[in-house]
């Protein structure tokens, strides 16, 4: 099993610890892992991307060139996000902020509301979790199994408050797969 | 900054990359409002740092030679050398002029080279995200200090005030630290490159212009804490004022008097 | 017993190695894409009471470097491209004297200021000695962030060995992309060699210095180098191999480019075609003699480079001293200015090649 994922949004959405999240997940779960994310040339509410692939042998190439997933955040990294996609791939797009329909016809398209759902749970600032809980539920490459063990490393403890909140917006994303 | 209303001729109508608060806008805005009232735009260049203001190219319309890092004063010389009638802006950070390019400053500052320097000190290194800068605060976080700047056991130096360490050469004749925190500093330091372009336009000497400016993002605060930060910290170390002044002695003493603000 | 795998930048996996190896002295100064390795020493060394300074510029800090290294110390500096080419002068002086220091390049896409996307247009300056004068050092290649920690580590061990500087030539995606790594022991910084004729050891006066005013000495010393290099390629020389017994064509490429040959060498397998790869790890020594035998076998060639092609001219030295040196087919496929390529351009590149 070898999942490359693009993700692509823009500064700001989560893009990053998203892809972190997702490949220290996939590291506890026994996984080889590569993240490598990548910003505009301005840093400053700029695009945000990154390729991540987990595998269970060594990863070739950590440029994601050729996707079996990719995550659409935003209106704009549609296209590429469109462009690049592997033949029969799957895109997950955030519905709630792209509201078009991707043109090609051989993807698997789900649309996930990620701002809307994290709104029910309380801040749309976890979005890219909802994101994360679709992601893992569509291509079942990582579990996140271990993520609440994990988030307690990736948070300082004054936000491990939040961490069920996290949790809460991965099943939603899962939920809405 | 409201300083005078409409565009100024040579900075371009476009927004720029710079984020939200920072200095480097504002300090473009005054090079090129005093060009077009000096009516240079013709013949002028920018000396164009690394640094954030590496974009200097995007936003002044009027040439620009782009540099190695810090050897912005060397690249100047060479330039003001061949082309003596032009006004050359030496355009540098923090970074540029007071660390890897000391050597380049000192000499062309002595040498009494007929450009002016536009240092723009925001006691930090903006463009590599946040590291310490020779002007960077005792106690003031970095990345590269990330327990605060320590002279102490750590052996971090301590903040260079680069007018004083310039007016002790003989090639000095006008340097001047401003700041673009409140509109009445934006105002004074436009007087000051006013000063220093006419006097470069004289063929009269090295001048420096030093401008204390925010960098809210690797300062870690909103705009407004910065301009607050800036006034209560770095104004109390590095004065306001005219720190030399030998191009014209009658204004020279009161300016030097109203230093600090 | 092994650590646990970590989950940790390039950059940052090069710093805890250096630490660990018994770095005791790093010197740099800002400049992307390598920052975090400052900034991680910045912390890591003050926190451990070892020397941690941000020189006021590049030359500055290889000659700190220089100075640390003559008295005996296990020394660092890292820096990418446009800071490398300052660095120079004292990495000369650094050959001149014999002086063991490790050198980390992240390197970035040029000439001039460049991008600071991943670049590998630094392989002339890092393999022939990029400043004056007649001289080498070591040169690896990590292709990973396991691999970046495991190179710095031992680095510091082959500087001492040889006395010779030994660089760390990476790039912008291994200093920036996050992988597993588990990471070496801590030394003792009480078992690192001795080193007697390094300055402040007492026992008589040592004198660190690489000028010899009469010809015919400098030359026996020059010489002395020289056959410690012979040495050093016999020792040090390293590379992989993957799939080269059945490859109709084998890429040659280090770094993040083999990376990307790799993915070429996957995907053509799926397609039913055999490639193979051959992967320098040490740039100086290079494989040269594995490459020339490799040619007399008949074995055809394609360079992946992100530059215009600089180490392909290595590859065309090596198989020239090969047996069927005439027929020895080495072809060459680059992008450049910071673009990494595709697996799949660089497998239709090799397809063109095999017109298949
Ligand atoms: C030789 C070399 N070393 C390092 C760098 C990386 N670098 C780019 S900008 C910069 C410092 C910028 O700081 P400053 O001059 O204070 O300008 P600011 O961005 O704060 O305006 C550095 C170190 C470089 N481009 N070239
Ligand atoms: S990083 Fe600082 S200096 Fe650079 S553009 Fe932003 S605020 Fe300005
Ligand atoms: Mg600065």
């Amino acid at each position: 099993m070898t999942e490359k994922t693009f993700m692509a949004g823009f500064g700001g959405q989560g893009i990053i610890s998203l892809g972190m999240l997702w490949v220290y997940c996939a590291m506890k779960e026994g996984l080889e892992v590569t993240f490598f994310p990548f910003y505009g040339a301005e840093k400053r509410g700029g695009i945000a991307r990154a390729s991540v692939v987990v595998s269970d042998r060594e990863i070739a190439s950590p440029l994601v060139t050729s996707p079996d997933s990719s995550i659409v955040m935003n209106l704009d990294s549609l296209p590429l996000c469109e462009a690049i996609a592997k033949q029969g791939g799957t895109l997950i797009v955030n519905s709630s902020l792209v509201k078009v329909d991707p043109k090609r016809t051989d993807l698997r398209v789900i649309s996930v509301p990620c701002n809307e759902l994290a709104e029910e749970i309380g801040d749309a600032k976890f979005a890219n979790m909802v994101m994360m809980g679709a992601l893992s539920k569509a291509t079942g490459a990582v579990k996140l199994d271990k993520l609440e063990a994990v988030l307690k490393t990736f948070f300082p403890e004054s936000k491990h408050k939040f961490i069920p909140m996290n949790m809460k917006a991965i099943e939603a994303g899962r939920a809405a797969v | 900054m409201e300083l005078t209303y409409g565009h100024p001729k040579s900075l371009k109508p476009i927004q720029t990359k710079y984020c939200p608060g920072c200095g480097h806008g504002v300090i473009h805005r005054l090079v090129c409002e005093v060009i077009d009232e000096l009516g240079v735009q013709e013949r002028s260049v920018i000396m164009n740092p690394v640094g954030c203001s590496i974009w200097a190219d995007l936003y002044f319309d009027f040439d620009s030679v782009q540099v190695p890092h810090g050897r912005t004063p060397a690249g100047a010389t060479g330039v003001k050398r061949c082309l003596p009638d032009h006004l050359v802006v030496c355009y540098q950070g923090d970074g540029d002029l007071a660390a890897i390019g000391t050597a380049e400053i000192i000499h062309a500052a002595n040498r009494g080279e007929h450009f002016t320097g536009i240092f723009v000190n925001n006691a930090i290194y903006g463009m590599t995200g946040g590291q310490m800068a020779p002007t960077t605060l005792i106690g003031q976080k970095a990345t590269t200090a990330p327990y605060g700047r320590d002279p102490g056991e750590a052996g971090m130096g301590y903040p260079i005030r680069v007018c004083e360490l310039l007016a002790t050469l003989e090639g000095t004749r006008y340097l001047a630290r401003g700041a673009v925190n409140t509109a009445a500093n934006t105002r004074k330091t436009k007087q000051y490159i006013k000063k220093a372009f006419e006097m470069q336009l004289r063929g009269e000497g090295f001048g420096l212009v030093e401008i204390l400016s925010p960098c809210p993002t690797n300062w870690a605060m909103k705009p407004g804490e910065a301009v607050e930060w800036l006034e209560e910290n770095m104004i109390s170390f590095y004065k306001l004022g005219e720190v030399k002044n030998t191009i014209d002695a009658a204004s020279a003493s009161p300016a030097t008097k109203e230093a600090t603000r | 017993m092994a650590e646990e795998k970590k989950l940790m930048k390039g950059n940052e996996a090069i710093g805890e190695a250096a630490i660990r190896a018994g770095c005791r002295a790093y010197f740099g100064y800002p400049i992307t894409p390598q920052n975090e390795l400052t900034a991680y020493m910045a912390k890591n060394m003050l926190d451990k009471k070892r020397v941690f300074i941000q020189a006021e510029s590049e030359v500055a800090a290889i000659n700190m470097v220089y100075g640390a290294a003559a008295t005996g110390t296990r020394t660092m500096t890292s820096s990418s491209s446009p800071g490398m080419s300052l660095k120079q002068e004292g990495i000369s002086y650094l050959c001149g004297a014999d002086l063991p220091a490790v050198l980390v390049n992240v390197a970035r896409s040029g000439p001039g200021l460049g991008g600071i996307s991943p670049g590998q247009g630094d392989y002339f300056q890092a393999t022939r000695g990029g400043g004056h004068g007649d001289y080498y050092h070591m040169v690896f290649a990590p292709k990973s962030v396991q691999e970046a920690a495991d190179l710095t580590y031992e680095a510091f061990d082959l500087a001492d060995k040889w006395r010779m500087p030994a660089m760390i030539l990476a790039d912008g995606l291994i200093g920036q992309m996050m992988e597993g790594v588990v990471l070496p022991e801590e030394r003792d910084l009480a078992s690192l060699p001795e080193k007697p004729w390094a300055a402040g050891q007492g026992g008589g006066p040592r004198h660190v210095s690489s000028c010899i005013l009469v010809p015919e000495e400098l030359e026996a010393a020059v010489r002395v180098r020289f056959a410690r290099y012979e040495e050093v390629r016999k020792a040090e020389t390293r590379f992989e191999e993957v799939n080269i017994e059945k490859a109709e064509l084998v890429f040659v490429a280090y770094g993040t480019s083999s990376r990307v040959a790799l993915g070429a060498v996957e995907l053509a397998k799926k397609a039913g075609m055999e490639l193979g790869l051959f992967r320098p790890i040490s740039l100086w020594p290079f494989p040269s003699a594995r490459l020339a035998e490799l040619a007399a076998k008949g074995k055809r060639f394609l360079a992946v480079e992100m530059s215009m092609g600089q180490m392909v001219e290595d590859v065309r030295l090596s198989v020239a001293s090969s047996a069927g040196a005439g027929k020895a087919d080495v072809q060459f496929y680059g992008r450049c200015g910071g673009v990494i390529p595709s697996e799949e351009e660089v497998l239709a590149e090799a397809r063109r090649i095999l017109g298949k």
